[in-house]
């Protein structure tokens, strides 16, 4: 049979939304590795475009005693990496009959993570807790598993905003007479809030609700603080 | 260990994503045989509602199947009942959601053949059904639909989740879909934080409230509805409701001209 229509109408002329399989839902984590604990902040707003999907999402979780996963970016993805995670945790488990490190928790997770390299799972990933030596530790990672850990860091829609600011606070960059002291719980979970309540000014996608997670040797204690929620 | 302003590596963008995806896209436009995945679509149902109060969870969704701009089915009903804890809500492909709506009641004829009594709360149809909404969406063959599930677990609680065609999913008060998240869910939370403990009786007059708005601003929507409650002990699904409705306000508002 001859082909009437040849080069030039492949496409449909009306097709014109294509199905793209991320969205951004926005989303913020803030974690900072103290001596003996560390702090993880996140916020509880879920967006999709100019809407707000949900003000009340937790996109903290508990793996271990003394370890959180806090991820933010595809929500779909977030669910499933989570969904995985859970199930090799229960299976590490259930294996060594204790629970798993959080330098082993990172490992894992980067793993995770670069098996899916050439279709992300489009989510920022920052894992906090006490490593072996019971010393605060913040492991954070791209969505493809190239992860570092670190003494602080921010993640996700508000990062640019609050990196700079980590960086001054708590890295003490460029300040020839600086003179750090050591971190102590009160003053980075103070500083975490505010850190919050400043990004839900200038980013969208940040707000209705900071849930604070301070992690030591005694556990995990978590509070909620309210933040801007238009 | 690299200084404190070393970004990671190989930081994937969007964009790199975007243009991949746009890649595989004409590589199956360039195969030329028929298309068998949803790539729009094209009967379409407009916003379900669905709103949780003290005894009970409330569903609402109107009557019309679009063919884009034709009003092109009155009378078809996008509120289904899974069982005696669960109602579900289809936005989106009409097709898609027979599809849904056949993949849930084989499922429950499979739950009920084992015969021990044991069904699905609403919990779980909806952690299954963002399951079966995200595996479709990896292989790039979504249905494309954004489904409410109402219900209670087993506890009976009242329960209320989205799910969307791509899996994102999460639990809330109140959920719209669609044109109604823009229109009908700023209502909702109003209405829900003036009152907070909201009876189901309550919750229907305001989900009929809701739709009217709708009915005035969406325009592919239908003064005809249907409401599903799910209570402590039982779900049902009414039969569909026509609004009054009044148009003498369009006279109203100035300044647009």
């Amino acid at each position: 049979m001859a082909v009437l229509v040849d080069e030039g109408y492949q496409t449909h002329p009306t097709v014109q939304h294509r199905f793209f399989p991320y969205a951004q839902n926005g989303g913020t984590v803030v974690a900072v590795a103290g001596e003996d604990f560390s702090v993880v902040g996140c916020d509880t707003r879920l967006s999709e475009g100019y809407s707000i999907l949900s003000r009340d999402v937790s996109k903290v979780r508990k793996m271990t005693k003394s370890g959180l996963l806090g991820c933010v970016g595809f929500h779909g993805d977030v669910l499933t990496l989570t969904k995985m995670l859970d199930a090799k945790m229960k299976q590490y488990k259930h294996t060594h009959g204790k629970d798993m490190s959080c330098e082993a928790m990172a490992q894992m997770l980067s793993s995770t993570l670069y098996y899916r390299r050439f279709f992300p799972y489009w989510v920022y990933n920052m894992v906090a807790g006490i490593d072996n030596n019971g010393k605060g530790c913040v492991f954070s990672y791209d969505p493809v598993g190239s992860y570092e850990r670190e003494t602080y860091r921010a993640c996700g829609s508000a990062s640019a905003i609050i990196q700079p600011l980590l960086d001054n606070q708590l890295g003490y960059k460029n300040q020839s007479n600086a003179n750090p002291a050591p971190l102590t719980r009160d003053r980075v979970r103070t500083m975490v809030r505010d850190i919050f309540a400043a990004a839900s000014e200038r980013d969208i996608y940040t707000g209705d609700e900071v849930e604070i997670s301070v992690i030591d040797a005694n556990g995990i204690d978590t509070q909620r603080f309210p933040l801007r929620s238009d | 260990m690299a200084g404190m302003y070393t970004t990671h590596m190989h930081l994937p963008r969007m964009v790199d994503m975007k243009e991949k995806v746009a890649e595989f896209w004409q590589e199956e436009a360039s195969l030329s045989q028929p298309r068998k995945h949803t790539l729009q679509p094209i009967v379409t149902g407009t916003s379900v509602l669905g709103i949780k109060c003290r005894d009970g969870v409330v569903v609402a969704a109107d009557t019309l199947g679009s063919y884009g701009s034709l009003a092109r089915f009155r009378d078809i009903s996008r509120l289904m009942k899974v069982n005696d804890s669960t109602i579900i809500g289809g936005f989106g492909d009409y097709a898609d959601f027979q599809f849904i709506m056949k993949l849930l009641e084989q499922q429950t004829i499979d739950d009920n053949v084992v015969g021990d009594g044991v069904y699905r709360d609403a919990p779980s149809i909806h952690n299954w059904l963002r399951c079966v909404l995200y595996n479709r969406r990896s292989k790039m063959n979504p249905l494309w639909n954004t489904i409410v599930v109402a219900g209670r677990d087993f506890a009976g609680k009242p329960y209320l989740g989205y799910v969307d065609k791509i899996g994102v999913s999460f639990t809330d008060k109140s959920v719209a879909t669609g044109f109604g998240s823009y229109i009908a869910q700023p209502m909702m939370r109003k209405a829900m934080e003036e009152n907070p403990n909201m009876s189901v009786e309550e919750a229907k007059r305001l989900m009929e409230r809701c739709l009217k708005v709708l009915f005035y601003r969406d325009c592919r929507s239908l003064n005809r509805f249907q409401i599903g409650v799910v209570t402590e002990t039982e779900s049902s699904i009414s039969d569909p409701i026509s609004a009054e409705t009044d148009w003498s306000i369009g006279a109203n508002p100035s300044g647009y001209e």
